[in-house]
């Protein structure tokens, strides 16, 4: 469904991913594990057009996606949760919420995905007159969830889910991705620093160390793999 | 207490339309953080292009009233013109440099803007006429507050509310306010911000055009280089009250307008400016955000 083929970013003359190809099937949860600074952000806001590949190419569905603005790959259906959340911080929980729907026009479908994030998270309903910026990380990251989700996508990336997470939170979070890619068959594509915890979630994983991909393979395999688990895992 | 009101109202005057002006450097900068030091070369545009409606409004015989109005209407449309292509040609082009680039592009655009006046018209104060007439339910009042106060009062606490309801209410505002807090998270969620920011210098640029025109009705001439004297005094207004934020524009707008209206009355005009600088010094030593800056924590 999502095919990121041989691109290569650069930060001006640094170049941060090399050769990177990843494939995400539909339906399919797939990780992509690696240290600090490996590039996975970088990642994903190639695919989002953030910060467009200077070479190779991007797919959706057969379609080439690189070279095409934020807003117009949104429009497509890919939308990012990114790291650290993002909340707009001077805005209500409802507010952010309606940000996520901000190309949609259909109001009764939108009131609709309102009461279902709602009904996924119901910490939402209760604070939904305050400031996104006075949430704790928890309620952020929940509320970062559902905004992505206010838009209806069908491929959703997100940026270490877990980071700063008490652990009893992590596992809320990620169950809800589970039942997300369950529930609407949203396909996912998870970057995380939490390898366990993304390779239990995930049907496949990629590993990256400095801009390259240096391991495809199914979770279980991966979460067995001698390297992985010495370098990620801490096994 | 006659005297005081007087200046007091007077105060408030000036202050709005400082108020009017800052807003555009206070909504510029919290959006792309880039002191358009150009924005007072658009007041001062607005400021000509309704002298010269007005003079050929005034060969038809159009009512004082009438002419104002269509006046501010046709700079309003000049100064948003004029505004959104200033953003595109001298700004946009080096979205992405460093902070410093942008903002050199902007003195010279104002330098720019004041000589291409200069040649165009002239280097001289030209005689602007007086469009707002003198209501007869003001009479009573007139020694405290005249007219052309009242009419820019008004006027301008229209224009804050029609702003503030844009702002908080609508699609446009919504995303204006989500690009202002998070340019890329905008972007994710589907904002065009490069559509937001235009539309940010535009509405910029129609507020200082409808206070160039009120200005240059009320004090009654206009030249090159007012956009200036304005600039500098609304974009300390914008500092003062915390640049990036909007009430912080029109808090600031007002205290300055106030104390230079209180300085030139109780002290002697030569002080008016002096006082508002010094003024300016003390709140940000006091509170180097502003009065309603904030600085911003981040939680993660």
């Amino acid at each position: 469904m999502l095919k990121v083929q041989n691109i290569q970013t650069y930060y001006g003359n640094i170049q941060a991913l090399n050769d990177v190809t990843i494939e995400v099937g539909e339906g399919e949860i797939v990780a992509l594990i690696g240290a600090n600074g490996a590039g996975k952000t970088t990642t994903l806001m190639s695919i989002c057009g953030i910060t467009p590949p200077r070479a190779g190419a991007i797919f959706l569905d057969g379609d080439p996606i690189h070279g095409l603005s934020p807003e117009n790959i949104v429009k497509k259906g890919i939308v990012q949760v990114p790291e650290g959340r993002r909340i707009f911080p001077d805005m209500t929980v409802l507010e952010n919420l309606e940000m996520g729907a901000f190309l949609r026009g259909n109001k009764r479908q939108i009131e609709q995905d309102l009461n279902y994030v709602m009904t996924l998270f119901p910490i939402l309903e209760k604070r939904q007159s305050q400031l996104g910026g006075t949430l704790s990380g928890g309620e952020q990251q929940m509320l970062a969830i559902s905004r992505a989700l206010m838009a209806r996508p069908r491929v959703l990336l997100l940026d270490e889910p877990s980071l700063g997470l008490a652990p009893l939170i992590i596992k809320q979070i990620f169950e809800i991705i589970r039942q997300i890619n369950k529930e609407s068959n949203t396909t996912i594509f998870l970057v995380e620093q939490n390898a366990n915890q993304a390779l239990k979630l995930a049907d496949r994983g990629y590993v990256m160390e400095n801009g390259r991909i240096t391991l495809v393979d199914s979770a279980p395999n991966l979460l067995s793999n001698v390297d992985v688990r010495k370098a990620y895992l801490g096994i | 207490m006659e005297y005081f009101l007087e200046l007091f109202f007077s105060g408030l005057t000036r202050g709005s339309i400082y108020a009017l002006i800052a807003l555009g450097y206070t909504m510029v900068y919290g959006i792309i953080q880039l002191i358009n030091f150009a924005h007072g070369e658009i007041y001062m545009i607005g400021a000509f292009v309704a002298l010269i409606v007005a003079g050929v409004c005034t060969i038809y015989g159009l009512s004082g009233f009438a002419i104002l109005i269509l006046a501010a209407a046709i700079a309003a449309v000049y100064a948003a013109a004029y505004g959104y292509t200033l953003e595109k040609i001298a700004y946009r082009p080096l979205r992405g440099s460093p902070r410093l680039s942008p903002l050199i592009s902007a003195i010279g655009m104002s330098i720019f803007l004041q000589n291409y006046v200069l040649l165009a018209q002239t280097p001289d104060f030209l005689p602007f006429p007086r469009l707002i007439p003198d209501f007869a339910f003001m009479d009573d009042v007139a020694h405290i507050i005249g007219s052309p106060e009242l009419v820019i009062l008004v006027t301008t606490l229209i224009t804050m509310v029609l702003l503030t309801l844009l702002i908080k209410k609508t699609r446009v505002g919504k995303a204006m306010r989500a690009t202002q807090q998070d340019l890329n998270m905008a972007r994710l969620v589907g904002i065009n911000v490069d559509r937001v920011i235009s539309l940010t210098f535009v509405i910029g640029s129609v507020l200082a055009a409808i206070g160039g025109v009120l200005v240059a009705s009320y004090i009654g001439q206009v030249s090159f280089y007012i956009g200036f004297l304005a600039g500098i005094k609304a974009f300390t207004a914008a500092v003062l009250g915390g640049i990036g934020s909007i009430p912080g524009a029109v808090l600031g707008g007002l205290i300055i307008g106030w104390s230079e209206s209180f300085a030139a009355g109780y002290i002697s005009s030569d002080y008016e400016d002096v006082l508002t600088f010094v003024l300016l010094v003390v709140i940000l030593i006091v509170r180097p955000a502003g009065i309603l800056g904030k600085v911003r924590k981040q939680k993660v």
